[in-house]
This record gives structure tokens, C-alpha cells and sequence, in this order.
């Protein structure tokens, strides 16, 4: 075997060992690194001390601070209810109408609505409350199931065909897939749909057979000038506000396969004063009554 | 050339095998048949059909083999055996860019769901594992098993232990990575986190991994050489460890023998406990240990330099492996996990980061009297900047285990920064150093096709890391402070969706970051092609059958 012999490069003797052509220096270990690793060590030892570290039998080493988890997380709770203050427990006793009316409160409200609401209503509706395909805007003045603070709750806790015994119902008639309307009296009807606010149609419809379609058919729910019906959740077609979309296209598809978007019930799943503060948010938002 | 003796026999383990694949592919074939569900009629079909094949190859290759078995030595030179070693390699590369390529779609699903596709094939939720497997496993334990297998006959001047048995190792591994792989596209998966393979990958990679671990072992047994190498201590380390933590992670209970799905025997915090403690030495015997050996081959072999310090080698390679399996618990902060735990993976984690830097000196300085050569080999280039990469992500690790630091960096984009630095940096770049340096010798080429390659691959890749791991550390963080923000009335002041839509930019540049990596990678294959390639006049005599000198 090699012997020991001297690195010209770094001064210190190799170990003697070689395999495959690679030796080994016999340099010490280096000092800040011994340093850093006992600091480390004494470090943890310390640590050990203060905090819960080790196994017992039956039991755990409490440590010097008898700190926990569950209670650290207890403690930052009950600093944000300082924060929160007295002012939830008026929020949660006030009506809809003093909040609004209340600077203070209303700015809680807002506060804790914007929040809820991103947790909660964001995924659908959007984080800014502008809606999607399907999901209505909360940011205009056109309401499905009506814009003032107690439909909005009325709406938030028992949500929309979410099977709660008290929710919305009503939905959108597939006149089309049922057989009440035949292929082409939908896209007579639908181009009927467009001109009620003012959108184009498509040439040479028939707008006598159209608004005959409609009579028979729509005004029931939608009203015999097409302004809708909130009690039944009936959208205002006058308006250029769409939910699914204006094109002849999707307006068939609405008038062939109905439309029956579901919101969730909230009630249970979010306490009185969330709730209350989620309504006076989105009533807030831009479009309240 | 004939063999003067007349008599061939099949070996106990030729014939055994033969024998033992040939009823697996009937086992498999009754299984694919009976199956209750498709993906494990799939996977028994291919376990048939693999087991047939691999029947007949052994029967082929015993009628085409000469007589007696390679001889030991070779005019008293070790007759190595290379050829389970070539093929781990091309598999590294294979796997190496399929788990790049996957990761690059799944950082851009991220930053555009639409990739999605809509189809549950293609969902972030099943090639994420495919993506972690592909490059932790397949990757990274090809090139494991590769340099493994090359280190330990050329440190040990010896043999392969084992005629069929290193060809087991690495064709059954990789057929446990097809498994794997496959079963993740189809949604088998057990939902623990690198180590979603159902219960019969599980046991497949069991046989594999004993087999590995006596091959390895063995070989080391009858080593001409008076001590053992560095790198051997952390490749038995690796492979002992990696067996211990499957085995104490996996057990589960089959729903059916002829069904993909099963039940893992932990519950609760227990098998949360559990899943962490193989997950945290996941990283630190497979990614850690493993590529350690393979720093302390390839570096010393290619700066011609020795091994910086003996001494630290031993002191930080035992206190490595007795710090590193007490860590877990620091992915399981402000949990369920009982406050005394937390505070031991705590501490030990920042124990830990002295003797990773052990690591990290002895590779660096081993360069010291070598420096001049990082200006014009970018091969040792890129092997000295893996190290400084671990150096980086070891102080990190640490640093993140911290309860205060980790209650900002905990589930945010800063954890997919600190593995990817460790990842791409470390894993991937010291893997990329020792195929560049193993690809030549394995197939007795003077040198690289080119070198020109290696540097555009360096820095290509590089720029790509640094992209990579800065957009994330500033996505981590401010993701980290949006979810902790209150405002002054005590409501938290950003929704989760709010979070969400923040982190688009930098989502859009990690994906850069991985596409730079992933043309990194491409180059490189192109180059080792190329290398293997190379006309036969430009090879030299067989440099595999040379001894060490």
C-alpha cells in the first residue's frame, strides 16, 4: 500500500490510502467549522431547555417556558378579537339599516364582508364581484332575486335551487330538449330575444312570428315587455345584461337546454353576522337598491 | 476463440430466474385476467409480458455466452463489468429529460390551467407525481445505480458481484419506474407523497432494492483494496437507509390481491409522522448521501486532485447520517404533530447544517491547487457549482426548519425554490458532471464530443436555475406575507383567489426557468450521443478493461 506522502500543492501529507488513483489529504478539520457545528449543538441543547423536546414514559419534557402550540395560537386569537373589538358585537346586534347608516359600522361590515367574500363567494363570482359565464355580476344595479339588503340575505343564506327548503327556485324551461319548441321557432324566438335591447337580428326574421313565440311562451316568467321578475328569478331581457351571453348561438342553447345555475345555501356554513356583513358588502359593491 | 471445454451449464441463477420469470409471466397473465379493476389489468399484462421477455433474454444470452462466465481478471487487470452500467446511464438520460419535460408542463399548467386540458390524463394532479418520480427516482436513481455499480468495482479493483444479478437491478428498477409512471396517468396512487406507487410496485421495488444492496455489499466484500472509499460509505448509506425508510412507509393492506388499490397501515398523525420521516430522508439518503458519493468519486477523479480532508470526511458523513433521521418533523410544523417532536426536527435540522457543509468543503477544496482548470473544463465546472449549490440549499434547509421562518415559508412557492435549488442545482448538475465524465469512460472515448456543448449546457442551465429559484423565493414570499397580512380592523386583507392571481408572473418565469433547464438537458443528450458515437478510429484501446494504476 502507499504511504504517506507530501501534497506539493497544499503542504499537508496524504493519508497513504489510494483507490483508484484518488489519495487523501490528512488536512484537520477546519476551526470555524468545529465552531459553528458545537455552537449549533449548544444551541439546540439550550433550546431543549426552554421548549417542549423530549419523550418521557407517559409524558414530555415541558420546558422551562411551558410553551404550546395550542395555546401560542390561543393568545393571537384573542389579540384579533381585541383588535376586532366591541364593534363586532354591535355589528352583530345592529340591522341591515343602521349599518348602512352607521359610518363605523359599515366600515366593519365592509371589512369583514371583503374578506368573506374572497374566501367564500370569490371562486364564482369572482374576487372584484364581477361575475363570469353563469355566474352573476354583483358589481351592476341588475338583480336576479332582487338588489335590496334583505333579498341579498334572503338570497346568501338559503342560495339558489341549492336544496334548502327555502331557496329560489324557478329555472329556465328547456323549451327545446322538452319538445315545446321546435328548432326553429328557437331561433326565431331568440332573434326576437336580441331585438328587445336594441341588439341586431338576423335578416329577414320573422318578427311577427317571433313576438308570437314569445307571448305564448316567455311573458309568463319574463314579463310581457321582457323586464323580467324577481320573485321568480327571472332575468330583465331588456337590459344588455347577460348572464350566459347575447349571441343567437347561446340563446338557443339557453331556450333549447333551459338554465338552472345553482348558488349554495350559507346558512349553517357562515354565522348571522358574517352573513350580514357578506350582504352589506355586495350591497355596497356598486348595484344595492 | 472457442472454449476448450466441451460442458456448458446454466448457472443456479440463470436457471432459476429463467424459471422464476417464466411462471411470473403466467402469474401475471392469471392477475391481468382476474384484475377488478383496469390499471392493475394494465400493469399485471405489462409484468407478463416483461417477465416473458426477460425469460427468454436469459435463455438467449446463456446460448449466446461462451462456455465459462467473464473471467474475474484479465491478465491480472479487473475484468469490470459495464455493461448494466451503460444502460443505467442511457436510462438516466431518457428519464432525465421525460421528468424536465413533464415538470416544464406542469409549471406551465401552472401558470396556465388551461393546459390542463380538461382531461384527467393530463391534470396537474396526476403528472406532478409523474414529474417528482420521473426525475427523484428514475433520474436520479438511474445515475445512482450507474455511478454506484462504476465507483464501487473501480474503488474496490474488483468485479461485480453477480452474472444476471446487476442486470436485475437495473431492468427491474426500471420497470418499477414504468409502473410507477404509468400508474400515475391512470390514477393509481396511495396519496403519499413520493411514494405514491400502489402496494405491488411496492413489493416489486422491495426484490429490486435487496438485490441492489446485495450486489453492492458483496462487491465491497471481496474488494482487493485494504479500506473502503468515502464514496462507498455513502453509497451503502443510501442504500440501507432508502430499503429501512420504504419499508417503514409502505406497509399496507391490499383492498384485493387482484386490485390496484390498498390502505396504508399508519393512521393519522402517525402516518403523517411517518411520511415525513421518509419523505425528509428522502431527500437526505437518496438526494443527499447518494450524490455525496458521487461528488467524492468524480471530483477528486476529474480535478486529479486528492480528497480534501480524510478526517472531515468521516466526522461529517456520521454525524450526516445520525442528524439527517431525526429531521422530518420539520415538515410538520404547527400541526397535529405533538410540540416535543416539533422541536426535536427542529433542532436536529439545524444541527444538520455543519456536517452538510462538511460535504460542501471537502468537495470545494478538494479543487485547491485545481482552480485554473474550472476556466477550461465545464465539466468540473459544473460539478464544483453543484456543490456550491448544496452549500446554498444546506444553509436554507436549515434555516426553513425554524418554526418563525417556517410559519412565513410553509406551504408557499419558497419550498418548491429551496428543492429546486437543491434539485436543479445539486442533484441535477453533479448527475450531469458524472455522465459527462462516466460516458466516455464507460464507452472508451478519448474525450466529449464537445466540450463547447458542456459550456452552452452550463450556462444555459444555470441562467435557467437562477430564474427557477429567484421566482420563487419572491413568489414564496410574498404569497408568504398576502396570507399572514391583517389589516388594521383584523380581517385578513388578501382572499386566497387574491394570492392565487399574484403569483402569475412568477409563475410564467419559473416556467422559463425549467425550459431553459429542460434545453440544458437536451444538449447534453445530444452530446453523449454524440460521444458514444464517435467513429471507431477515434477509439482508443478498451479504457474499461485498464486497472486503476
Amino acid at each position: 500500500m502507499a504511504e504517506s506522502e507530501l501534497d506539493g500543492v497544499s503542504g499537508k501529507t496524504t493519508t497513504g490510502h489510494e483507490w483508484d488513483g484518488i489519495k487523501e489529504l490528512n488536512t484537520p478539520l477546519p476551526r470555524w467549522w468545529l465552531i459553528t457545528f458545537y455552537a449549533s449543538i449548544l444551541w439546540a441543547i439550550g433550546y431543549w431547555v426552554v421548549y417542549p423536546a423530549w419523550p418521557l414514559l407517559w409524558s414530555y419534557t415541558r420546558g422551562a417556558l411551558n410553551y404550546s402550540t395550542r395555546a401560542a395560537v390561543g393568545v393571537e386569537l384573542a389579540i384579533l378579537e381585541k383588535i376586532r373589538g366591541d364593534k363586532m358585537i354591535a355589528l352583530g346586534a345592529a340591522s341591515l339599516a343602521d349599518i348602512e347608516k352607521d359610518p363605523a359600522l359599515l366600515t366593519l361590515a365592509r371589512a369583514r364582508g371583503k374578506a368573506a367574500f374572497g374566501d367564500n363567494c370569490a371562486p364564482c363570482h369572482g374576487s372584484g364581484g364581477a361575475g363570469a359565464k353563469g355566474y352573476p355580476n354583483l358589481n351592476d344595479d341588475d338583480w336576479l332575486w332582487g338588489g335590496s339588503l334583505d333579498q341579498i340575505v334572503q338570497t346568501i343564506q338559503f342560495g339558489a335551487r341549492s336544496g334548502h327548503t327555502k331557496t329560489h327556485e324557478g329555472a329556465m324551461l328547456a323549451f327545446g330538449k322538452d319538445g315545446i319548441l321546435k328548432r326553429d321557432e328557437i331561433g326565431t324566438v331568440a332573434n326576437y330575444v336580441r331585438s328587445l335591447s336594441g341588439l341586431s337580428t338576423r335578416q329577414g326574421y320573422d318578427v311577427a312570428a317571433g313576438a308570437k313565440i314569445f307571448a305564448e311562451n316567455c311573458t309568463s316568467c319574463h314579463g310581457e315587455a321582457g323586464k323580467g321578475n324577481q320573485e321568480l328569478g327571472a332575468p330583465n331581457l331588456t337590459d344588455k345584461i347577460w348572464l350566459y351571453g347575447s349571441d343567437e348561438a347561446t340563446l338557443s342553447e339557453t331556450i333549447t337546454n333551459g338554465r338552472a345555475g345553482v348558488m349554495p345555501a350559507w346558512v349553517g356554513r357562515l354565522d348571522p353576522s358574517t352573513i350580514k356583513a357578506l350582504a352589506v358588502y355586495v350591497h355596497t359593491l356598486g348595484g344595492g337598491k | 476463440m472457442q472454449q476448450t471445454q466441451s460442458t456448458k451449464w446454466m448457472t443456479h441463477g440463470e436457471a432459476g430466474l429463467m424459471l422464476f420469470f417464466a411462471m411470473a409471466a403466467f402469474v401475471c397473465a392469471f392477475a391481468a385476467a382476474k384484475a377488478l379493476d383496469a390499471p392493475f389489468a394494465f400493469h399485471a399484462s405489462l409484468a407478463a409480458v416483461a417477465s416473458g421477455v426477460a425469460s427468454f433474454a436469459i435463455m438467449n444470452r446463456y446460448l449466446d455466452r461462451p462456455a465459462s462466465l467473464p473471467p474475474e481478471e484479465i491478465s491480472g487487470k479487473p475484468n469490470y463489468n459495464l455493461g448494466p452500467i451503460k444502460c443505467a446511464s442511457f436510462m438516466a438520460m431518457f428519464w432525465g429529460i421525460a421528468g424536465f419535460a413533464v415538470g416544464l408542463l406542469i409549471a406551465s399548467q401552472l401558470a396556465w390551467p388551461l393546459l390542463n386540458l380538461d382531461l384527467p390524463w393530463t391534470s396537474f394532479g396526476r403528472l406532478r407525481p409523474l414529474h417528482t418520480s420521473a426525475v427523484i427516482f428514475a433520474f436520479g436513481g438511474n445515475v445512482l445505480i450507474a455511478t454506484s455499480f462504476y465507483v464501487v468495482q473501480r474503488t474496490c479493483r474488483t468485479r461485480l458481484v453477480g452474472d444476471l444479478a446487476p442486470w436485475f437491478v437495473v431492468l427491474g428498477y426500471n420497470f418499477f419506474m414504468v409502473i410507477a409512471g404509468t400508474g400515475y396517468l391512470l390514477g393509481v396512487t396511495q396519496s403519499k407523497e413520493y411514494a405514491e406507487p400502489e402496494w405491488y410496485a411496492d413489493l416489486w421495488l422491495t426484490i429490486v432494492w435487496v438485490v441492489y444492496l446485495v450486489v453492492f455489499v458483496m462487491t465491497l466484500v471481496k474488494r482487493k483494496e485494504p479500506h473502503i472509499f468515502v464514496a462507498n460509505w455513502f453509497y451503502l448509506a443510501f442504500i440501507v437507509t432508502i430499503a429501512v425508510l420504504h419499508l417503514g412507509n409502505n406497509p399496507a393492506l391490499p383492498v384485493s390481491l387482484l386490485g390496484s388499490k390498498s390502505y396504508i397501515a399508519w393512521a393519522g398523525v402517525q402516518d403523517a409522522m411517518f411520511q415525513w420521516w421518509y419523505g425528509h430522508n428522502a431527500v437526505g439518503f437518496f438526494l443527499t448521501a447518494g450524490f455525496l458519493a458521487i461528488m467524492y468519486y468524480f471530483i477528486p477523479k476529474r480535478a486529479e486532485r486528492p480528497v480534501y480532508s480524510y478526517r472531515l470526511s468521516i466526522i461529517h458523513f456520521w454525524s450526516l447520517i445520525f442528524l439527517y433521521i431525526w429531521a422530518g418533523p420539520h415538515h410538520l410544523h404547527y400541526t397535529a404533530l405533538p410540540d416535543w417532536t416539533q422541536t426535536l426536527g427542529m433542532t436536529f435540522s439545524v444541527m444538520l447544517w455543519m456536517p452538510s457543509w462538511g460535504g460542501m468543503i471537502n468537495g470545494l477544496m478538494t479543487l485547491s491547487g485545481a482552480w485554473d482548470k474550472l476556466r477550461t473544463d465545464p465539466v468540473l465546472r459544473m460539478l464544483v457549482v453543484s456543490v456550491a449549490f448544496y452549500g446554498m440549499s444546506t444553509f436554507e434547509g436549515p434555516m426553513m426548519s425554524i418554526k418563525v421562518v417556517n410559519s412565513l415559508s410553509h406551504y408557499t412557492d419558497w419550498t418548491i425554490g429551496h428543492v429546486h435549488s437543491g434539485a436543479l442545482g445539486w442533484v441535477g448538475f453533479v448527475s450531469f458532471g458524472a455522465l459527462y465524465c462516466l460516458v466516455p469512460w464507460l464507452w472508451g472515448r478519448k474525450e466529449l464530443y464537445s466540450l463547447k456543448l458542456v459550456n452552452w449546457h452550463f450556462w444555459i442551465s444555470t441562467i435557467g436555475i437562477v430564474l427557477y429559484i429567484s421566482a420563487m423565493w419572491v413568489s414564496g414570499i410574498l404569497q408568504g406575507l398576502m396570507w399572514r397580512a391583517y389589516t388594521s380592523l383584523g380581517f385578513l386583507e388578501y382572499s386566497f383567489i387574491e394570492t392565487v392571481e399574484a403569483m402569475h408572473p412568477f409563475y410564467v418565469i419559473r416556467a422559463a426557468g425549467g425550459a431553459l433547464f429542460l434545453i440544458g438537458a437536451l444538449i447534453m443528450a445530444y452530446n453523449l450521443w454524440m460521444t458514444v458515437r464517435a467513429s471507431e478510429a477515434d477509439v482508443g484501446t478498451e479504457l474499461a478493461l485498464q486497472a486503476a494504476e
